[in-house]
């Protein structure tokens, strides 16, 4: 498919990973090349990151992102350490981020982070010896959910310019819609269509990025059935509880979009559906057979691209000071 | 009304009227030892009404944070009792721990000693933004 580990011939300079935005549209092609590489020959790969550590530092719950990323380390013949919640951490007893990253930087090569506050893989990167890579904080961002949708995108539709994305859902509180943007305005000619209910806009800092790129464009709307025939991709969101601060609001809200196969009906054929997951109702489950439906892909994307990011950094950047 | 003329130091001239205890506050200048003169209402041919610091004393001043604060204020540089110089302010690119993250959810609200870091993105309209969590510096809220 490509040549022996496309990383080897191009300095990529790989750091921190906090923001979608800190890789260039070059070093995210190097990555799904990668990706599709590590798809392809498998056993190439299963060696190349023997002796080396990948702490996964989770202050939140995940099962999808904190195992795709230990399962990425394991099949490149690393190992893991870390803990999956705050409570089996010293976060427990008040340690910083900082005095925690400090520690960690001493026992894993390149650490992994998730935390409930926004902006805490900032407060890591200032603190850490080696690359630190974002696994979601807040409702801010979640670079590598992001580089897994590009995979899929690329994967599934074969380039990522000219496409119609509409995003559905919460597009306030979700942080994966907001990386997504970041990266999709890099590419000419995307056109995004925001469906969500009033409450549940994207915030102004994330249409102000789709405005001042030139070539890029949004429209808001209400209701999928109107935007449906024009997508190319249709990025469902699950309306998560744990953003909202009072409950009536989450009640009110969470059954607003759901994508079901009679919604279905006007895409494009070649349209794909898309999902961060988990789903919770905003998926009829009915659509999980439904020739557009590839949240499934989506998620095995996601360990092929941790597997090439995971590699470029300690390959390139991995540097202890 | 005579405020002494200052031999070595520094008058911050153009304060929105109004508007020059919030600097004085803000700049700390209450940490100093020499003079300081805060004149407010002074009748202004530019701006109807201003008001004027006086410093008499030949301090380093944070040029970023008197910019942040307002952009129009004119800092007259006086050495020997004579005019040496007029600085004019710009909108700095960062800001360490003058304005606070008001974000609920950001970082800076739990970590300890975490700066607050502001920088500024350019723009029609130029707006702050937390360094941590990207929310934008709302004046006032």
């Amino acid at each position: 498919m490509t040549e022996a580990n496309p990383l080897r011939h191009v300095d990529v300079r790989l750091r921190h990973i906090i923001d979608s935005r800190d890789l260039s549209v070059e070093e995210i092609d190097l990555l799904l090349r990668t990706a599709d590489d590590i798809l392809a020959r498998p056993a190439e790969y299963a060696a190349a990151c023997a002796g080396k550590k990948l702490a996964t530092l989770f202050y939140e719950p995940s099962t999808r992102t904190r195992l795709s990323f230990e399962a990425a380390m394991l099949e490149l013949g690393g190992s893991i350490l870390g803990f999956s919640s705050q409570d089996s951490s010293s976060a427990a007893k008040g340690e910083s981020v900082a005095d925690t990253i400090r520690i960690v930087s001493g026992y894993a090569d390149a650490i992994v982070l998730r935390h409930p506050k926004e902006g805490a893989p900032v407060v890591a990167a200032r603190h850490a010896r080696v690359p630190v890579i974002n696994a979601g904080d807040g409702g801010h961002n979640h670079p590598t959910q992001t580089l897994t949708d590009l995979m899929t995108i690329h994967r599934e539709l074969g380039n990522l310019e000219g496409l119609t994305v509409g995003l559905c859902g919460d597009l306030k509180f979700g942080r994966t819609v907001h990386s997504l943007i970041s990266a999709m305005v890099r590419y000419p000619g995307t056109r995004f269509v925001l469906i969500s209910p009033q409450e549940l806009r994207a915030p102004d800092y994330v249409l102000e990025m789709i405005r001042t790129v030139p070539g890029c464009s949004y429209e808001e709307s209400q209701r999928m059935e109107d935007a449906m025939p024009a997508l190319d991709i249709l990025y469902m969101t699950r309306v998560q509880k744990e953003r909202f601060f009072n409950e009536a609001d989450y009640v009110r809200l969470k059954d607003s979009f759901i994508l079901d196969t009679r919604k279905l009906r006007t895409a494009k054929p070649g349209m794909i559906v898309m999902h961060p997951l988990p789903r919770v109702n905003e998926i009829d489950t009915r659509v999980d057979q439904n020739p557009h439906a590839r949240y499934f892909e989506q998620a095995l994307y996601g360990k092929y691209i941790r597997m090439a990011l995971i590699l470029a950094l300690l390959e390139r950047g991995g540097v202890r000071l | 009304m005579n405020i002494d003329s200052i031999h070595n130091g520094l008058v911050l001239d153009h304060i929105k009227a109004g508007r020059g205890m919030q600097i004085y506050n803000t700049l700390r200048l209450d940490d100093l030892d020499c003079t300081v003169a805060i004149i407010k209402n002074v009748k202004s041919a530019k701006m109807g009404k201003k008001d004027i610091i006086k410093i008499d004393e030949a301090i380093d001043l944070d040029l970023d944070v008197l910019g942040f604060l307002d952009q129009d204020i004119t800092v007259n540089v006086i050495r020997e009792g004579k005019l040496v110089c007029k600085r004019r302010l710009c909108l700095p690119r960062e800001l360490v721990n003058v304005i606070r993250c008001k974000n609920p959810r950001c970082i800076t609200t739990v970590e300890q000693g975490a700066d607050q870091i502001f920088r500024l993105v350019e723009g029609d309209a130029p707006v702050y933004r937390c360094a941590y969590c990207e929310t934008a510096y709302a004046p006032g809220k």
